[in-house]
């Protein structure tokens, strides 16, 4: 026996059926999947995960995080201890405010809504304003954490297709038009505009303003969610959609990327009708975000300049990203392409159409190496022969040996398929000539459309006027 | 009171379901008033397992090291007794291709098939080959790979373009792949396990999948995917004939203790086909042997007491 004496019974195949028979129709459509299973493996201590959206945690001092706790225990400790309104704790709204002053935003403490991650604010979004078969329109691939939130509110998720400028907000129109004469008006748009997860790219300033407008125009809600804004390695920060239009933006963003998701404190702001009915949902899910957690974050903020950490953090993500795209170059094959993101944590890269990423993923993990199958992202079952690499979250020399690893076993398919389809596919380990990459083009450069396309696929050619 | 080591987890893919079928034999082990030592097989599992001091080995390994004898070898060497089938009947049905053989050698039905190594393809051409495997399989053809137990890595070429990448994405999984005429039909799932020296078919499980096209292996392990229905409503001479058929397979592998038989009822003309065997199939709250077996008034307990006592060295 266990300590503690005998469990419960559990329950036999019968019971299962008997409750079966009581799960709500939502859960039906909650999305579990072989992958989660492939994923479970991806965390086991052998293996080098790319696969993870892991920020790195292991450089913030140990000495701040015992200083910062023990400020809480010395000054704030019952309260800290208590529960806190369900807005959130002014005292953190401020740092908020900070933050997003940072990205040219000016908000006041009574727009906020302090939640417990980024990922509340689209469940609270969903609870506020979808009913079962509203539509939901999304980027093709869109943020994989997302779709189990729209699955579980029984969304009908329909995807745009995203270019090197993300979004494509020509077929977004196309798709408004078409919906329209159904009689169906989509609820929101879903977009993360800066370093898409998983895709990388950005979202463009000329399509920014296109995509408001096209909200104000027809009144439908964008769910603007920019958990990585603050974390770009090269060219110019644009400003983001909730600063070109708060009446029909509702802005998600979290400490997660520049301080902490241990701390599990994101927010939102939003039209104050759809803000308070937020307020009232989060009330029912979760009383209030944590106030340890809060009055933390606060210390933090008190206790010096928070962009120097996030400075830090830059730098170290600039490397990695850095080395992963000289990896990349060195290691996958030719028939490979991958995005170029200027930020964030992921590198979104697509193989030939004969490679299934999900198979892909056995062979990985038996070389020990793990990356995100692409159709986590799709709602739809595209995204077979596309891959999200993350840099964040392993160092530079597991990073050069992960991209080795997973090269190979990419090189070893594509040469299988040539074998059996009798092409001739080069087998070296490097292309003597290689071929033009995304990673080494510059804005500046004339837009490869047709290999951008390939790499999200999406179309070949952009038709949109500028 | 016995102490049982329960071997659960491991290295495979079906880790997942491994730890869930797991944690259940443990549940039971102790209502059943047993000594129980839980262990996630990894590489320090000679060790760990020299250490319990355990009596027993319950096998609850699915895949790769678990069913494929590579565990039972251990275990032989420890003299440590286990349930379920012995190396040889582990080698012979975890393997695809050395069951069909077997199947086919003794003429039970099984979908026609040719299988190949990875070297058949790089060195001796055997893409030369597939045009003419095409012609007798016929279209849509199933391509698998010989030794993953669960449905991941399965695929369905319908046209002759799908067939290349199908191989590619089957020896993801394993260095043999096999191709395999489908069999359009019912899926029917046999349950067997001894009583006393004999091997008695359980209940057949009939598993319906609700929306996808094919039985996949997301819909195999998780609620509301897949309808099961237990016993499987089919004719009296139909139920018969599988369940006997399932027998001789059991027999032939030589499995022992307990054991699945998965079966295909084909659409129209009624032929039965067996498509493998597992010597370790599930026991999660979803699996197919605990259903078949509480249709059997077999409870769960019960279940796990007999695959227990029935365990050799």
């Amino acid at each position: 026996m266990t300590a503690g004496g005998p469990r419960r019974p559990r329950s036999t195949a019968r019971d299962i059926e008997r409750y079966a028979a009581l799960f709500a129709e939502r859960t039906k459509v909650m999305k579990s999947s072989a992958m989660r299973d492939l994923m479970a493996l991806t965390e086991r201590d052998d293996v080098i995960s790319l696969a993870g959206g892991l920020p790195d945690t292991s450089t913030f001092p140990p000495d701040s995080y015992a200083a910062l706790m023990g400020s809480v225990a010395a000054e704030s400790c019952a309260r800290a201890l208590q529960y806190g309104p369900t807005e959130g704790l002014t005292l953190v709204k401020r740092c908020i405010i900070d933050v997003m002053a940072a990205e040219g935003m000016s908000v006041d403490a009574d727009e906020l809504l302090v939640t417990t991650g980024g990922q509340q604010v689209i469940d609270l979004v969903c609870k506020t304003l979808v009913d079962p078969g509203d539509v939901v329109v999304t980027e093709a691939p869109t943020y994989p954490g997302a779709v189990p939130t729209f699955c579980a509110y029984q969304a009908d998720v329909v995807q745009v297709r995203m270019d090197r400028d993300g979004m494509r907000v020509d077929e977004l129109e196309t798709l408004l038009d078409a919906l329209h004469r159904e009689g169906r008006r989509p609820k929101f748009i879903y977009t993360v505009p800066n370093f898409h997860n998983p895709a990388g790219v950005t979202l463009s300033l000329e399509r920014r303003r296109e995509l408001v407008r096209i909200a104000g125009e027809r009144e439908l809600l964008i769910l603007e969610d920019n958990p990585y804004g603050l974390l770009r390695y090269e060219g110019s920060p644009l400003p983001t959609l909730h600063s070109l239009d708060d009446e029909f933006v509702i802005y998600a963003s979290t400490f997660s990327k520049i301080l902490s998701p241990g701390v599990r404190l994101g927010w939102t702001t939003a039209p104050a009708p759809i803000l308070a009915k937020m307020n009232i949902g989060k009330q029912a899910s979760d009383l209030c975000s944590s106030s340890i957690s809060q009055y933390f974050v606060s210390a933090y903020f008190d206790s010096g300049p928070w962009e120097d950490y996030v400075r830090s953090l830059i730098e170290i993500y600039r490397r990695r990203r850095d080395v992963m795209f000289d990896s990349l170059a060195e290691c996958f094959p030719r028939e490979a392409e991958w995005t170029h993101p200027e930020g964030g944590l992921f590198i979104w890269a697509t193989l030939p159409d004969y490679i299934d990423t999900t198979d892909l993923l056995a062979r990985a993990l038996e070389e020990h190496v793990a990356f995100v199958p692409g159709r986590a992202a799709f709602v739809d079952g595209r995204g077979g022969s596309s891959m999200r690499l993350n840099f964040s979250g392993v160092d530079e020399d597991e990073i050069r040996e992960g991209i080795r690893r997973i090269g190979e076993v990419v090189r070893e398919q594509v040469a299988l398929y040539g074998t059996l389809t009798g092409a001739r596919v080069p087998t070296g380990s490097k292309p003597t000539v290689p071929a033009p990459r995304p990673a080494e083009r510059r804005p500046s450069e004339p837009e490869p459309d047709a290999e951008l396309a390939k790499i999200l696929q999406l179309p070949a050619k952009r038709t949109q006027a500028r | 009171m016995t102490r049982v080591a329960v071997l659960k987890g491991g290295r495979s893919l079906e880790r997942q379901v491994s730890l869930k079928s797991g944690a259940r034999v443990e549940d039971a082990l102790e209502r059943l008033g047993h000594d129980v030592v839980p262990l996630d097989v990894d590489s320090d599992l000679v060790d760990r397992l020299g250490a319990a001091g355990a009596e027993v080995a319950f096998v609850s390994l699915h895949g790769r090291d678990g069913e494929d004898g590579t565990i039972q070898e251990l275990l032989e060497v420890m003299g440590i007794p286990y349930t379920g089938s012995g190396v040889s009947a582990c080698i012979r049905t975890a393997d695809k291709v050395l069951a069909k053989h077997a199947m086919r050698d003794a003429s039970i039905p099984t979908p026609d098939f040719y299988a190949f190594n990875e070297t058949a393809f790089r060195e001796l051409g055997a893409a030369q080959a597939l045009p003419a495997i095409e012609e007798r399989l016929q279209f849509p053809i199933v391509v698998k790979p010989a030794g993953q137990g669960s449905a991941l890595g399965i695929k369905f070429a319908r046209t002759p373009a799908d067939v290349p990448a199908a191989l590619v994405a089957a020896f993801s999984y394993d260095r043999k792949v096999l191709l395999e005429r489908y069999v359009p039909g019912r899926d029917l799932a046999i349950s067997i396990i001894d009583e006393g020296d004999e091997p008695r078919a359980l209940p057949i499980v009939e598993a319906v999948p609700e929306e996808e096209e094919f039985y996949d292996f997301e819909a195999r392990y998780e609620i509301g995917r897949t309808r099961f229905v237990c016993p499987a409503e089919l004719e009296a001479d139909v139920a018969a004939r599988a369940s006997e058929l399932a027998l001789q397979v059991y027999r032939l592998l030589g499995c022992s203790g307990f054991a699945r038989v998965d079966l295909m009822l084909e659409r129209e003309a009624g032929g039965l086909f067996v498509l493998e065997g597992n010597t370790v199939p599930g026991l999660t709250e979803t699996s197919l042997l605990p259903q078949a077996a509480d249709a059997a008034g077999v409870g769960f307990d019960e279940l796990i007491a007999r695959i227990l006592s029935s365990a050799g060295g």
